[in-house]
């Protein structure tokens, strides 16, 4: 029987007809940008507001800064301790729109040799880990390639 | 400027893995700093606990935990949670206390029991809690974070991991001269450098380690200190216990975006040092006036960004101020002359506190092969999980 796709957290991203994108929250009196998203109140002191309205983040920004983990984080990351540690790569990306920096794993194969700060990236769907029952869903972050950025 | 409060007495419980409770650990440090102090525990009006989230319930209330293993006498108690932060955040209160004329002597504790290797959220299913979500989604340890800021200096200062494992040599040189640290040997820098990567681009050597570890402190007022027969104690002249302003534009733990600045402009001074700055304007004091420091060495390379947070140089210069020697012992302010957490491993609630004994050692001159000549003005520097500023001033 084939595992259900699952987003690892509900409404931080979703593939629509623009493509793959995460997805925060705006708020309609001081378009303040928030993500993870605020649903209930602005977090600007200075604004009152109480309606947010849920926006895509910018597909591509640039490194901020990156690192790797070669230990096996604790729970409540999921990995089968039976399987040898494969370290992945983490990284800090700077969205030019929002001025806001947002860490994510990045996409398999991209070590730290691949990264360096103000390199452009673009966020793709991933894949978290998986379970007996699932398929967990993440984003993740890839160099873009000089091709690509022409 | 608020009031001074005087330190009537330091004491702490040797950090390591003991393998026993917090509560001993702290009980041993009260019991130090109330003998340092001359005063007797039925004396104590008030007394305060930095709470630990890793001993259970009597961890969330630390100040009767540790009133209880000192015998019940009737104190008034208060417990206190701000992550690593949770020991200013003690001494703040104390301070309250004793400057509203509600106390006239404050026992202030901290402990924990650590456990081996990388802290970890606690249990259970929780997405509406960062600390949980960071690890479940992005295996962000804190370590990782670490690596974040390591790699952003390089990038943006020209930083090398070689500069950073000075900064591990320079401390355990301190903490092999301190018998409350965990590690007291010296380290080369070809030790750092053969040790394993733990978060590119730092290696086991530049990471702190969790410890065991308790520390408290006897406060009191002014008047009380010399009826008590202590004519210049040593001062606590700020406590800063700022939070930070919006929009956040750096990226700390446990979160797994900044603020957007798309709508405000960021503050022109950054978290980091305005929990310095706002120690400065309380203590009428500045970077130029102090003897030493203490600061939150998490990572050899944030020991740097401490540097520049306190003004100790300007931004960018921390590298160069340590390439320097100014910030060695001997140097011109020396920073984490304890041997800072490089040397003790992180007891995550004793840990503000150790700051603070280790200023009241320095400030007394009794600091033995550590001390710093002719101290008369020292600053700790630190900064707790989800947005809690601190900082402690002392003076004599």
């Amino acid at each position: 029987m084939a595992r259900a796709r699952t987003p690892v957290v509900d409404g931080w991203f979703r593939e629509d007809g623009g493509g793959f994108r995460l997805v925060g929250t705006r708020c309609a009196d001081c378009a303040s940008v928030f993500f993870p998203r605020e649903d209930a109140f602005c977090r600007n002191p200075a604004c009152a507001g109480t309606g947010l309205i849920e926006v895509p983040l910018s597909r591509r920004g640039t490194v901020w800064s990156w690192t790797d983990c070669r230990y096996r984080p604790p729970a409540p990351y999921v990995s089968d301790p039976a399987v040898e540690w494969e370290p992945y790569t983490l990284v800090a990306v700077e969205l030019a729109a929002e001025r806001m920096v947002v860490l994510g794993q990045a996409a398999p194969g991209v070590t730290p040799a691949d990264l360096a700060v103000g390199r452009e990236v673009e966020v793709v769907p991933g894949v978290l880990g998986e379970d007996s029952e699932r398929v967990w869903t993440t984003w993740h972050w890839r160099p873009v390639t000089p091709e690509e950025a022409a | 400027m608020t009031g001074d409060v005087a330190v009537l007495g330091a004491g702490m419980h040797p950090w390591g893995k003991w393998g026993r409770s917090f509560v001993e650990y702290g009980t041993a440090a009260a019991r130090a700093a109330l003998a340092d102090a001359g005063v007797d525990w039925a004396d104590v009006d008030s007394v305060v606990g930095a709470d630990t989230v890793r001993g259970g319930y009597p961890g969330y209330v630390s100040g009767a935990t540790f009133a209880q293993a000192l015998g019940w006498q009737g104190a008034r108690v208060t417990s206190v949670y701000a992550a690593c932060a949770a020991g200013a955040q003690a001494i703040d209160t104390a301070r309250a206390r004793i400057l509203s004329g509600m106390a006239d002597v404050v026992l202030v504790v901290g402990a924990d029991a650590a456990p081996k290797g990388f802290f970890a959220p606690a249990g259970g299913d929780r997405p509406d809690d960062p600390d949980w979500l960071r690890f479940r989604v992005l295996g962000a340890t804190n370590p990782a974070y670490f690596g974040l800021y390591a790699r952003r200096r390089m990038a943006l200062h020209g930083d090398t991991v070689e500069d950073f494992a000075q900064v591990k040599v320079k401390n355990a040189a301190a903490g092999a001269l301190n018998p409350n640290a965990r590690y007291r040997r010296a380290v080369t820098a070809e030790e750092v450098a053969a040790s394993a990567v733990v978060a590119d681009p730092l290696r086991l050597l530049d990471i702190c380690a969790t410890s065991d570890g308790g520390a408290a402190l006897v406060l009191s007022g002014i008047d009380f200190a010399r009826r008590h027969g202590v004519a210049d104690p040593v001062r606590i002249r700020a406590v800063s216990t700022v939070t930070p302003r919006y929009p956040r534009t750096v990226l700390d733990l446990p979160d797994i975006a900044t603020d957007s600045a798309a709508a405000v402009e960021p503050p022109a001074v950054g978290f980091r040092a305005s929990i310095a700055r706002a120690a400065y304007e309380e203590a009428g004091l500045g970077p130029e006036d102090l003897s030493l420091a203490e600061v939150y060495d998490l990572s050899t390379a944030l020991e740097l960004e401490w540097y520049e947070d306190l003004g100790l140089c300007a931004p960018g210069e921390g590298a160069k101020l340590l390439r320097e020697g100014a910030t060695a012992l001997g140097g011109r302010v020396p920073v984490n002359p304890s041997g800072g957490l490089a040397s003790f491993g992180e007891a995550v609630p004793a840990q503000a506190i150790a700051q603070v004994c280790e200023l009241t050692w320095q400030l007394r001159g009794t600091a033995g092969g550590r001390q710093v000549a002719g101290a008369r003005a020292g600053i700790t520097a630190n900064q707790g999980l989800f947005g809690h500023g601190s900082s402690v001033i002392a003076v004599r």
